[in-house]
């Protein structure tokens, strides 16, 4: 029998249960994606497929035959190789360097023979690395294609992809699907893990929906659709639209002239900006991570030194204040990083301390009073739906999700007239992601003026009114977003810029 | 093989038992070390006791030094909760006992009050001054603080040592190198026999309780002490935090500097720290910077090294054994932190069955 699976599987975390009773097959020359919202339990899955857990009850079969996976070296040895999303190849050294670095046996990292045959091998599933590349020299969809080529030279035929996506280009991802459907051709189980429902639509054969750690369903990926699949990830119907509202510009708030940051390195980060934002509209940044968004957040928040230009508030010069004199002239910046904690949040304090770290200071006398943050505190815990033991609980202990809108309910309860918000939903869950951009758009009724960095293109076309696009710290667009295609701004994204674009339609 | 995990929380009944079996732990350790000495265990530990809480004098002995202990804590527990690591409460205490010393030296014939209040705001200028030095080295040139407060003791120490065989010895010391005696109006008055440095204890207990609780500044010191970027962003301005926490943490502990040449030693000498400024971290560190709990632990820290002196001449032990009755009861109290952070897993990889597979 040509299929991977698993039965019956149980991981328990402490008092957590991160997979109960899951059943889960694959089969060879399939790609077979794994949905699920933050939690659900997808990785812990895999991470027992791949040796890194192992789990507390069930069985894994592979062709048949029942295997225990203890270790990743193990599991590479049965064929199962995993694509994390953090890649674990070491920069100074050539892609041939990293496949073989760590195999045993090898003392010498250049024969000929040696590269006769991983060329062969990326010929054979078309992914083209160029092995004699030292690795900091290559983008982030080569890196992705080494580490793949890396796991198939080990013998994996059983590749696991960790939302591959998520640090890719349009474009990047859709040369994945190609490599990805290659794989299938040749033969291999593909399992995919993502929380974008068109992706999974474009490229899955059959998909299993977990929820709370346990499964839902595994479906044809033919016979659903988004609707569906969301209903399915969340348990209850929802609503995938996002209502724009109607557009009310008032005057321009904020102005930046030619802003340009150097960062410790002395490498400009931010080359030459120019843009403005009124009240009333939302401008969405999009770009590749890493392209200049953080600086861009910081330096307005005042927080990145600062080396030309100048950014004009309310005709206001905010090049030179301190951070305190921005926050008090109407400025909320929340940038949510990767880990989510970040500067924004104090993790071993309490809800109510992270509360008050942006007010207290308007508080009058020595002391502080904590009794209105308190009932703050639980007030945005009623609106965000956070869960959490208390308002005095350590917010280090919540999940990631959780952190993410006590930082969200603070600033929204600020009452800015600027609201600069990266990332807001970052890995959060459909529900909550969508509650949040109708509290973008609350705001922006109001009147105040949103700079929005974001991830998801789809989104962005749907919230915003413009989106300008950065790529290695330059605008390489700002456009209509009413009148933008998601390819548009992948070329964007990618580095063409905006004058470039007329040839694109034929 | 064995791996630590980190826990991921402890119930407080839980942490406090095993706290309690630390303890137990190090008197049993020790019990068997005075057992090979062919004293009594039980006998030495009741001998200790009497030692520390024994007679009204004792006990008297046990305040003064819990005074010293708790004011010096409490500084030190303000530069903790900023994550700045002040080794250099001896040195503080030397500069506050030193700027104190200079008032009183100089103008003996004040009236009690005024000269008091003098004395106690020099010491806790000089104290403050000394600390702020690798405070702002720190904040200019992101300077070590841990080394250089450190450093600074020596420096302080070695100052008081040039006055004392130099400049400020007394020429009526038949050439015996000691600073003058203070004049009586120098020296801190007592309450119910024990200096008043026990009712600044009491007080300071509350005030920094407060300070780091529920002001302003004690929140911006915690926000700063966890990440500097997170202060930045909350517009806190760091250096002027910096400061004014470094400030008022070298401030204490010049004010023990103070009491100590005043109420202790009626003088000014190098042996006026005495290692003050080194057991206070520890003190601080086991009261987990809660000001009440330093109040507690200093009490007890005390008793301990005014019984463990008592007990080498009571039951006739060296003293290098009742030091290393104190250094067991820290080691096992210290290791047993460890025990409620991290917990010990073993793994036994040989009866893994999938191993035995990945062999074949």
């Amino acid at each position: 029998m040509e299929f991977i699976s698993m039965e019956g599987i149980t991981k328990i975390f402490g008092s957590v249960i991160a997979n109960r009773n899951v059943d889960f097959q694959v089969n060879f020359g399939e790609i077979h994606a794994l949905l699920g919202e933050n939690g659900a339990g997808k990785s812990t899955l895999v991470n027992m497929l791949s040796g890194i857990y192992t789990p507390d009850s069930g069985s894994i079969f592979i062709r048949g035959k029942e295997v225990k996976l203890a270790s990743p070296r193990v599991a590479i040895d049965a064929g199962v190789g995993m694509i994390h999303q953090h890649f674990k190849l070491v920069e100074v050294m050539t892609a041939q360097e990293n496949i073989v670095l760590g195999q045993k046996g090898r003392s010498f990292l250049r024969s000929e023979a040696l590269t006769q045959k991983i060329k062969e091998l990326s010929d054979r599933f078309q992914l083209g690395v160029e092995l004699g590349k030292k690795v900091y020299e290559m983008s982030v969809g080569e890196k992705q294609t080494l580490e793949i080529l890396k796991v198939l030279y080990r013998g994996a035929n059983i590749l696991i992809l960790d939302e591959p996506t998520a640090v890719l280009t349009p474009q990047e991802t859709e040369k994945l699907f190609q490599i990805m459907r290659r794989m299938k051709d040749e033969g291999c189980a593909v399992i995919f893990i993502t929380h974008k429902m068109n992706e999974v639509l474009t490229i899955s054969d059959r998909l299993t929906v977990l929820r709370k750690g346990e499964k839902v369903k595994t479906l044809e990926t033919k016979n659903t659709n988004t609707r569906e699949l969301a209903e399915l990830m969340v348990g209850h119907p929802v609503n995938l639209s996002i209502n724009r509202a109607a557009t009310n510009k008032g005057e321009i708030l904020l102005e930046v002239k030619d802003l340009t940051c150097v960062n410790e390195e002395k490498v400009e980060v931010l080359k030459g900006l120019n843009f403005t934002l009124s009240s009333g509209e939302i401008l969405g940044v999009a770009g590749i991570a890493g392209s200049g968004q953080k600086e861009l957040c910081e330096a307005i928040a005042g927080l990145y030194p600062i080396k030309k230009g100048e950014i004009f508030f309310e005709s206001v010069n905010l090049v030179g204040l301190t951070p305190r004199k921005i926050i008090v002239k109407g400025i909320s910046m929340s940038f949510v990083p990767e880990d989510r904690l970040g500067m924004g949040l104090v993790a071993s304090m309490d809800m109510v301390d992270n509360i008050i770290l942006k007010d207290y200071q308007n508080q009058k006398g020595l002391l502080i009073n904590r009794k209105p943050a308190a009932a703050k505190a639980v007030n945005i815990i009623k609106k965000l739906e956070i869960s959490t033991p208390g308002i005095h609980h350590p917010i280090k202990e919540l999940s990631g999700g959780n952190i993410q809108k006590v930082l969200l309910g603070r600033e929204l309860d600020s009452h800015p007239k600027l609201l600069i918000t990266a990332y807001p939903v970052r890995g959060l869950d459909i529900n909550v992601s969508y509650k949040i951009y109708d509290l973008i758009n609350e705001e922006k009724k109001k009147g105040v003026a949103i700079l929005f960095v974001g991830e998801d293109l789809d989104v962005l076309l749907e919230l915003c009114d413009r989106i300008m696009v950065l790529c290695h710290g330059e605008i390489t667009g700002i456009v209509e977003a009413r009148e933008t295609t998601k390819e548009d701004l992948g070329l964007l994204m990618a580095g063409e810029k905006h004058g470039s674009l007329g040839g694109h339609d034929r | 093989m064995m791996r630590m995990v980190k826990r991921s929380k402890m119930p407080r009944s839980k942490s406090t038992g095993i706290r309690l079996l630390a303890i137990f732990l190090a008197l049993f350790t020790s019990a068997i070390l005075i057992t090979a000495l062919s004293l009594h265990p039980l006998e030495v530990y009741l001998a200790l006791f009497k030692g520390a809480f024994g007679s009204a004098y004792r006990i008297r002995e046990v305040a003064v030094k819990a005074t010293a202990l708790t004011i010096t804590s409490l500084g030190i527990a303000i530069a903790f909760k900023m994550q700045f690591w002040n080794i250099g409460g001896e040195g503080q205490i030397c500069m506050g006992a030193f700027f104190a010393s200079f008032v009183a030296l100089n103008y003996p014939e004040l009236p009690r009050p005024l000269l008091l209040t003098l004395m106690i705001c020099a010491g806790m200028l000089g104290g403050g001054l000394w600390a702020l030095i690798p405070a702002y080295l720190k904040a200019k040139w992101k300077t070590n603080e841990t080394i250089i407060t450190l450093m600074m003791n020596y420096v302080a120490l070695k100052w008081l040592m040039y006055l004392q065989f130099g400049p400020w010895k007394d020429p009526q010391a038949l050439g015996f190198p000691k600073i003058p005696n203070f004049s009586l109006n120098a020296i801190l008055p007592k309450v119910w026999g024990v200096h008043l440095g026990w009712i600044f204890a009491l007080l300071l207990v509350i005030l920094v309780s407060i300070f780091l609780n529920h002001s302003k500044k004690g929140y911006e010191i915690a926000v700063l002490g966890e990440s500097e970027n997170t202060a930045l962003y909350a517009g806190i301005n760091i250096s002027k935090t910096i400061v004014t926490a470094i400030f008022i943490s070298g401030a204490l502990c010049g004010l023990t500097g103070m009491i100590q040449a005043s109420a202790v030693n009626n003088t000014l000498s190098m042996e006026i720290s005495g290692g003050i400024g080194f057991t206070a971290i520890i003190t601080t560190w086991l009261a987990s910077l809660k000001p009440p709990l330093i109040l507690v632990v200093s009490v007890l820290f005390a008793a301990l090294v005014q019984g463990g002196s008592f007990i080498q001449t009571a039951v006739g032990i060296p003293q290098a054994v009742a030091g290393l009755l104190q250094g067991l009861i820290l080691f096992f109290v210290l290791g047993s932190e460890f025990f409620i952070r991290y917990k010990v897993v073993w793994d036994r990889p040989f009866f893994n069955p999938a191993t035995k597979e990945a062999q074949e």
